[in-house]
């Protein structure tokens, strides 16, 4: 295997779509990710495409894709793992690149919700678990499965609403310091304690949005990589894991076990010390589809002891300055979730983190030259765990 | 007496009926299905082809449990080689490779371990009320996920929950809840 770089990263805007169709949306991120590594469409090899896809008209995106973006006749896959689908495209890329089959590889991720309404889409990520067991008896929800998990988690510990609230307020915040965000606007914990249930105990304001939206990073290996760019991000190691897809199969709900899986295995990886990662880390995006996700993540990464990660939330300990800051980009929260998408979104902006490029107020001071995706497909059904470095 | 069959299509039609009659309109007014989206004025093409969805799903290996549903008994099986309990019941045991299983009851009790209320409904649930769904330990050795029927405000971690297996009053088709006992 040969190390691999990121050499070039995109992002769409993300949030409400109707002005662009899926490959239009794709090209966004495509063409950012092909100007920032100065390459054209003909020099990418092969190209891998997150995309769950459903809710959208579209059932084969990577063709749509890879025509419309003239990446056809390179070979392109969709991968699917839920909301992990980005992740599990990297992966894939990775693979093709550290490999020696290919020099120049894009992994992205493409996501149009909005062609179904909300009621529908609902459906779909409430069926995202497994169907018979779960959702056809009863009607389970995507915040219904992580709700599950969240009142088993402030049971035992002590965790309230206002704590989970501390998240979405954090990550509300750094999203109104990110153009490409889908909520601009930060909010209060009284406003978010005031949202209306959507599965008890979570409400709306700990929930991520419906969102449209693509990311795109080329990843390329050494030799190539040193002749594209001063600045290669390299891909440290990946750490993956999957979970039991019947909920009522875990042995615990305080935390995603696939998740701590992923950790330890990318941990080892990297050689990070899975008793102190934070001390190699300069910064991390996290799985934060609700709230809880992200308290549960804390504890699943190390970055904080079993049945302490609402502490953090509580004491502002992952702000910049704190003991390491979490989601600058405004994570699911409000940049916007667009499910196929959000993983390859996580390594764009982690790779602009490390090249300190992003805009003021949300970039994290760099001094380890680490930093860390933790990515969650599904209720902690797949879980990637991604580290990064200079 | 209608079953969730016609109940569920009788309230998606009545749901979409003006949105479909909105767009029939449009369609013989413009001979398109194009409007402006008004929130952002983005011009939109609405789908004239429905996609209806309604799978045929296998339980052939799994008789036991649905006749078990018709008996009003929830079962579960158990691999006659290494003991392995599974629930939902698998017809295969992945542990010891074998297939020769035995179909058991399942106890009439267990503990309440966690819980949500949906609130926002999908589109196939929408003609509910608000529902629990909890997940509730059996003593035989599994877990079962299923809708709690009781007020959420008097449930509590370990709290003993009552299995039932019968006809879900308005849906009338056979499912399996819990009651505080």
């Amino acid at each position: 295997m040969r190390r691999v770089a990121i050499v070039g990263v995109g992002v769409s805007k993300f949030g409400y779509r109707p002005d662009v169709s899926l490959p239009e949306l794709a090209w966004e991120a495509v063409k950012e990710a092909l100007d920032d590594a100065r390459l054209d469409a003909k020099d990418v090899e092969a190209y891998v495409v997150g995309n769950v896809g459903g809710w959208s008209s579209e059932p084969l995106p990577a063709v749509v894709v890879g025509e419309y973006c003239g990446l056809a006749p390179s070979s392109g896959i969709r991968v699917e793992a839920a909301c992990a689908s980005g992740s599990s495209a990297v992966r894939t890329a990775y693979h093709m690149v550290a490999s020696g089959e290919a020099d120049i590889v894009m992994a992205m991720g493409v996501e149009k919700m909005n062609e179904s309404p909300t009621p529908t889409v609902v459906e779909f990520i409430g069926r995202a678990g497994n169907y018979f067991w779960e959702f056809e008896n009863f009607g389970l929800t995507f915040p219904g499965y992580y709700a599950l998990h969240a009142t088993a988690y402030m049971n035992k510990y002590g965790a309230t609403e206002a704590d989970l609230c501390e998240v979405a307020v954090k990550n509300h915040y750094y999203g109104s310091l990110n153009p490409k965000a889908q909520f601009q606007k930060p909010i209060t914990v009284e406003e978010c304690l005031k949202s209306k249930y959507v599965a008890w105990p979570l409400k709306l304001y700990d929930s991520s949005p419906i969102t449209d939206g693509s990311a795109a990073v080329i990843l390329a290996g050494e030799e190539v990589a040193k002749k594209i760019t001063d600045t290669p991000v390299w891909i440290k190691a990946i750490g993956a894991a999957n979970g039991t897809s019947n909920l009522s199969k875990r042995e615990d709900f305080a935390g995603l076990e696939a998740a701590r899986l992923a950790a330890q295995r990318a941990y080892r990886r990297a050689g990070i010390d899975p008793s102190e990662p934070v001390k190699h880390l300069d910064v991390a995006e996290v799985h934060d589809c609700f709230t809880i996700a992200e308290i549960m993540a804390y504890e699943d990464l190390g970055f904080a002891k079993r049945g302490e990660g609402y502490k953090l939330a509580r004491e502002k300990q992952t702000y910049i300055g704190g003991v390491i800051p979490v989601n600058l980009s405004g994570g699911l929260k409000a940049k916007g979730h667009p499910i196929g998408a959000t993983g390859v979104a996580m390594i764009a902006e982690l790779t602009r983190q490390l090249r300190q490029e992003v805009e003021r107020g949300r970039q994290a001071p760099i001094r380890k030259g680490m930093a860390l995706a933790h990515n969650v497909g599904g209720t902690g059904h797949y879980a990637f765990v991604t580290v990064l470095s200079l | 007496m209608s079953t969730v069959v016609e109940k569920l299509r009788e309230y998606l039609d009545r749901a979409e009926a003006e949105q479909i009659r909105q767009l029939d309109q449009l369609v013989a007014a413009t001979g398109l299905p194009v409007y402006r989206d008004p929130k952002t004025g983005a011009l939109i093409w609405v789908d004239v082809r429905e996609l209806r969805l309604r799978f045929q799903l296998s339980v052939n290996r799994i008789a036991k449990f649905v006749e078990g549903l018709s008996q009003e008994r929830l079962y579960y099986t158990v691999c006659r080689r290494c003991g392995a309990k599974y629930f939902p019941p698998q017809a295969d045991c992945p542990r010891c490779k074998s297939s020769d299983m035995e179909w058991r009851e399942a106890s009439r009790e267990g503990e309440l371990v966690t819980w949500t209320v949906i609130n926002v409904k999908p589109a196939s649930f929408a003609h509910n009320k608000d529902y629990v769904v909890g997940i509730v330990k059996m003593p035989d050795g599994f877990n079962v996920t299923a809708w709690i029927d009781a007020d959420p405000s008097t449930l509590r971690p370990g709290m003993r929950l009552r299995l039932f297996v019968g006809k879900r009053p308005g849906e009338n088709y056979i499912t399996y809840w819990f009651r505080p006992v």
